[in-house]
């Protein structure tokens, strides 16, 4: 009994919250442009492939030149940069390409065509720096608790094992989330931004100046994207293509929970990353502690094989958007 | 939330920025389709003397982007202390007046006088910076923002202490201050109401306009509306306003302006207005 918890606790759970975490940051992301800008960016994912390449690159830098944060992953002294660097890139763009289409009143959905252009454009551009291949930058202390460590200490036959970059990505997307709704509640600024999201006409009238909502706009998302980015790429591995594919699910987390509602993308991550990882592992060695003997499953008790993860987004996505095209906590009709 | 409806009469408007063309421009409110059976005999009835008027918008003419003229010489104003009243069937013109004074749409004649000032030339938001405060008739609230968020917003220019404007607002409506913590979306329609005009004076403005504010309410909830906006008057802040509900609002109107096709058809007190029997026989119903 209790090993078939800690068995769902190290395959399932841990992951999946992990998973969750960095999803959760990327709805939030996709769902602040929403509100304000009012589209579907498609370059999201590419934003945040984008600053994860700037954070690699001076994490090798500085790996090189001997710096880290001892058993922390030298990458978190380079992500603000990647910060830096995201947001140099969303700004440069939005001046170029994004303020045109603004002036013309363009239409949510050539906005959202836009947005797609920008994305090749960002695909090629990450490509090109840093090459199509998998990239490794973490290092530090692997585990805080490995298996083995536990299994000794508790004496089960499971292991339970939380890896840094695990315990990384919890904390930081706590600190980002707080910090974030902080910003959002109880700044003049945060405030404005959630006026203009609400209702841009009394915004205007209220003396609100949209080309600042905006630029702020902008500039957190090139914070919650590449944050996301880096504690994806120092959780699994960075490949510009991967970058591209999480797009499904994190607009899936962002309209489950409602495209423009900030707790909204935050629980869409939860239950998209939950889901994903829960349908996609076999789940025979947890049954095998519950059940019986003879009951024991022959098979893997797999109900979908790994390749079809994105499968389980398109569907939860299907599924909630016919049932109820707002999403779980109300957010603006798709 | 949806972008903006694109109205097709704003399209040639020259553009001033990008965000020029979203205002509450909804020209269902001005459907030129109704009362078009009382033109010929209420022709130029009165032109008011408003040349010195604190507020006032003098022989405006003019419509949306190039369509056809709604207001043809047209003329509403309003000095301190008073509150002043457009009525008029549908489709006279009245909120398209109001509009007009606000800026929000292009007057090919006449101009816009405040406080001795010429602002015809400016933007809705000047004209805010310049000190009008203009509630909506819909779409007036941040109903995801909470009451206090709301007032907190309508000071938005302002970088002064707000704290003693607030307890004013506060003062004014004590509903609200029980509810400040609470989304302005959960409120009624009469608290939404006194939010919407709560916001509007946080700018600490020098007129108020009001569109419609007792639209959708109920008679008792229009009743203490009309209370709180004499009380609002009584501050000493000039009152323009837009009412579907005419009788009333000329009960307590100092002025009276009744439009008819974008016309100037009748102009007094609302005493005057109220006991004219050609007004009352053609507009109030007998």
């Amino acid at each position: 009994m209790l090993n078939a918890l800690v068995a769902l606790m190290n395959f399932v759970v841990i992951p999946a919250t992990a998973y969750g975490a960095q999803l959760a940051l990327g709805a939030l992301g996709v769902t602040l442009i929403y509100g304000i800008l009012r589209f579907s960016n498609f370059a999201h994912g590419d934003t945040m492939a984008f600053g994860t390449m700037v954070t690699i690159l001076l994490t090798w830098a500085l790996q090189a030149a001997g710096v880290s944060l001892g058993p922390l992953p030298t990458a978190l002294i380079a992500m603000p940069v990647g910060i830096l660097g995201a947001a140099a890139l969303l700004l440069l763009t939005d001046r170029f390409v994004y303020r045109f289409y603004r002036a013309q009143r363009a239409a949510p959905v050539i906005l959202v065509i836009v947005s797609m252009g920008v994305m090749f454009v960002y695909n090629g551009l990450t490509r090109f720096v840093i090459g199509v291949d998998d990239q490794r930058f973490a290092d530090g202390e692997r585990f805080i608790l490995s298996a083995n460590a536990f299994r000794d200490w508790s004496g089960l036959d499971e292991g339970l094992a939380l890896r840094t970059t695990q315990a990384i990505t919890i904390v930081t997307a706590i600190i980002v989330v707080a910090a974030l709704f902080w910003f959002l509640n109880r700044t003049r600024t945060g405030k404005s931004m959630r006026a203009f999201s609400d209702n841009e006409d009394l915004a205007l009238l209220s003396g609100i100046s949209p080309e600042r909502v905006v630029m702020v706009t902008w500039l957190l998302v090139a914070a919650l994207a590449t944050i996301a980015g880096t504690l994806y790429g120092l959780d699994k591995t960075f490949k510009p293509f991967t970058y591209f594919q999480l797009l499904l699910p994190i607009f899936a987390a962002a309209i489950v929970g409602g495209l423009g509602s900030p707790i909204g993308a935050i629980a869409g991550g939860f239950i998209i990353a939950f889901a994903e990882v829960a349908i996609t592992y076999p789940l025979r060695k947890i049954l095998s502690y519950l059940l019986p003997e003879a009951w024991e499953p022959a098979g893997l008790v797999q109900l979908l094989a790994t390749e079809y993860k994105f499968a389980v987004s398109f569907i939860i996505l299907i599924v909630v958007l016919l049932i109820r095209p707002t999403g779980l906590f109300k957010g603006k009709a798709v | 939330m949806c972008p903006p409806a694109r109205d097709g009469t704003t399209e040639d408007e020259p553009v001033t920025d990008a965000y020029s063309d979203r205002g509450n421009k909804d020209r269902s409110i001005a459907n030129p389709r109704d009362g078009a059976s009382m033109s010929s005999s209420l022709k130029g009835e009165a032109t008011p003397s408003t040349e010195t008027a604190f507020l006032a918008g003098i022989d405006m003419t003019g419509g949306y982007g190039r369509g056809a003229d709604i207001l043809h010489a047209c003329t509403v104003s309003v000095d301190p202390g008073e509150i002043a009243v457009i009525v008029g069937p549908n489709g006279a013109g009245k909120s398209t007046a109001m509009k007009a004074v606000f800026g929000m749409l292009d007057l090919r004649e006449g101009r816009v006088v405040l406080d001795g000032q010429d602002i015809s030339r400016l933007s809705p938001q000047d004209r805010v910076a310049a000190g009008m405060g203009f509630v909506p008739q819909v779409r007036n609230i941040f109903t995801s923002l909470t009451v206090e968020e709301n007032l907190e917003m309508g000071a938005f220019l302002r970088r002064d202490d707000i704290r003693p404007t607030m307890e004013q607002v506060y003062d004014l409506f004590p509903i609200l201050r029980d509810k400040r913590r609470q989304p302005a979306g959960e409120l009624s329609g009469g608290q939404r109401q006194q939010v919407a005009v709560g916001r509007a004076l946080m700018t600490r403005p020098k007129v108020l306009m009001l569109d419609e504010p007792t639209a959708g309410v109920s008679p008792i909830v229009m009743d203490e509306l009309f209370d709180r906006i004499i009380e609002v008057s009584r501050t000493g802040i000039p009152i323009l306003m837009v009412e579907q509900n005419a009788r009333q609002a000329l009960e307590i109107a100092d002025r009276g302006y009744v439009l008819v096709q974008g016309r100037n058809a009748f102009t007094g007190t609302g005493r005057e207005l109220l006991a004219d029997p050609e007004v009352r026989k053609s507009f109030l119903g007998g």
